[in-house]
This record gives structure tokens, sequence and C-alpha cells, in this order.
């Protein structure tokens, strides 16, 4: 009796499985469908803060406004780094696809890098607004900025120390091309908080 | 029983975008290649300075800046969810949960403004 060979066969992933996870009834992963989902949700809390912003902006009868404060070439540059952070969060996550783990910690750290200059420009502008008068109960207006730009600046924040924990995995030698799934669930957050800014930028510094 | 060659899997993966040549097809589904991202990044760059440079125009009415920064503020947001978070590239699944929150969230808040009469005369005189 001879054996029997099976033909070669090469399975392909289907688009949104990264390929090393286990099998799931959709056929994608289900770790990437939550963070979505949750992604989708947070639309939810981003639309309530910059609706908040845009009813009470004008609502002030007194203290400082935004044409007071507002210093749009520094915020345009803080717009600038967070930007490019997510480039540098595209790469870090096709390098580790390709197996290259050198270059995956060196756009990590880089994105970290970018995230932690841009959560430093947030913190100087918060401080000038403070020494120019706004405080968060001075009005309406310094009340519905600071708890929008706060909250965004703490969603950076909590990617921070996700790049972070992700930079220490690799350095632990836990990170390699089978995590690579972890590192594109992370970029998606990165990512979306690039697009809050995106819109944050235009509709609260840039529209007047 | 279907069985496929690795060379089949390739042109077949290559197949789904065949407008965009500059993929990395390896891992079975497509990854832009990092020039690609470069350059994504170089655009979305070139119109945050677009955008800046809106804030220099003197006496610039509001009805112009949204009719200028709104496009351009889409055109990012788009730019960034179908390159960078592979939406173009990755299972329909994610677009429609991911679209279904922020069409639901701009539905709601349209909504809730109407609701503060928003889009009341004084409105609509700040866009003048």
């Amino acid at each position: 009796m001879t054996d029997v060979v099976a033909p070669p066969t090469v399975v392909v992933d289907p688009p949104g499985a990264i390929g090393h996870g286990h099998a799931t009834a959709t056929g994608i992963s289900n770790s990437k469908l939550a963070m979505w989902v949750y992604l989708g949700s947070d639309c939810l809390l981003f639309g309530s803060l910059i609706s908040t912003y845009l009813l009470l902006r004008h609502r002030s009868v007194v203290g400082v406004g935004p044409k007071d404060v507002f210093d749009i070439p520094f915020t345009s540059v803080s717009s600038f780094v967070l930007l490019m952070s997510s480039l540098t969060m595209a790469l870090a996550v096709a390098s580790i696809v390709r197996g290259d783990v050198q270059r995956n910690r060196a756009w990590l750290a880089t994105t970290a890098m970018l995230g932690g200059v841009f959560i430093a420009g947030q913190v100087y502008e918060f401080t000038t607004f403070y020494r120019e008068g706004l405080g968060y109960t001075t009005n309406i207006f310094g009340s519905a900025f600071y708890t929008l730009t706060g909250f965004h600046g703490l969603h950076v924040s909590v990617g921070i120390v996700m790049l972070m924990s992700l930079l220490v995995m690799s350095l632990r030698g836990n990170l390699g091309p089978d995590k690579a799934e972890a590192v594109e669930i992370v970029g998606l957050y990165w990512h979306f908080v690039d697009i809050v800014w995106i819109l944050i930028f235009t509709v609260v510094y840039l529209i007047p | 029983m279907s069985v496929s060659t690795p060379d089949h899997d390739t042109h077949a993966a290559a197949d789904r975008d065949p407008a965009s040549a500059e993929v990395d097809v390896e891992h079975g589904h497509d990854h832009p290649s990092d020039w690609l991202y470069v350059k994504i990044a170089l655009i979305l760059g070139a119109i945050t300075a677009l955008e800046v440079g809106t804030y220099f125009i003197q006496d610039a009415s509001t009805t112009l800046l949204v009719a200028v920064l709104f496009p351009m503020m889409i055109i990012k947001f788009l730019v960034v969810t179908a390159y960078f978070m592979h939406l173009k590239y990755d299972n329909p699944l994610f677009r429609r949960v991911f679209f279904f929150g922020l069409l639901l969230a701009m539905f709601v808040f349209i909504v809730a403004l109407s609701a503060f009469e928003f889009w009341d005369d004084d409105f609509l005189k700040f866009l003048r």
C-alpha cells in the first residue's frame, strides 16, 4: 500500500485576519473586531463632546474667549506632530508584519515619543491659557474646551502607555511576527486619536 | 475540496486591488508599502499646511472657511481610515462597524443640536 500525499495547499487568511490567531465563527479576528466596535462607540463620546463645545463656546458672558487665547501656529505644529505619529505607527505595523523586530522597536519608540511631544504641547497650552485667565470654571467656553481637548489628551496618554507596553514586550523578546495583530490593534487606536484630532483642530481651532 | 498554489493565491490577492500596485501581499492580505505610507503622510501634511494657511487670510467669512476647511478635514479623515487603518484593504465588516458608529453619532448629535436650537438665526448670522 502506498502513502497518500496530500497536494500542497496554501491557506490564505480572509481580509481582516492577521493570520496567527485561532479560528473564529466569522473568519476574522475577534480582538480586531472588538477594537473596531470600541472605536465606533468612541465616536459617540467625541460626538457628544464636540457638539457640546459647538453649542456652548459662544454663550459665555464673562472671561476670555477663543480669540483671546488660541495660538494657531503653535497648535498647528502639535497637529503636524500627531499626524506624523500616524505615519510612524503605520510603519511599526508594517515592520512587525514583515518580521523586522528591530525596526518595529524603533518605530514604536518614535511613535510614543511623538505622542509625548503632543501631550507636552497640550500641557504647555493649558498652562498658558490658565495664566491668561481661562480656568476650567471661568466660563462655559473654558469648561467645554478643557473637557473636549482633555479627553482627547487622555486618549493619547493611554495610547502612549500601550505603545510603551509593546516596546517592553519587544525588548523582552515577546513581540515577534506572531504577535503582529497586537501591534495592529494598538495602531488602530492610535490612528483613531489622530482622526479625532483632525476633527478637533478644524472645528475648535480653525473655524472662528 | 479546492487546492490552491502559492503562486495562484498571490495573484488572487493582488487582483483584489488592481489599482494599487504598491501593496505587499506576502501575508495573504494586502498591506500598503512603506513608500506608499510616506507619500500618504506627505499628502496629509500638505493638506494640513493648506488648512493652517486659511488662518492667515484676512477678513475671510466663516461661510468661506467652512466651505474650504470641511472638505479638507473630510479628505484627511478618509485617507487616514482607508490607508493607515487599512479599511481599504481589510474585511468590509470593520468598515461597516466603524461607519455605523460614526453615522449614528452624527445623526444623534445633529438631532441634539437641533433640539437646542443650534441652527437658529444667530447661527445663520454667524455664518454670514
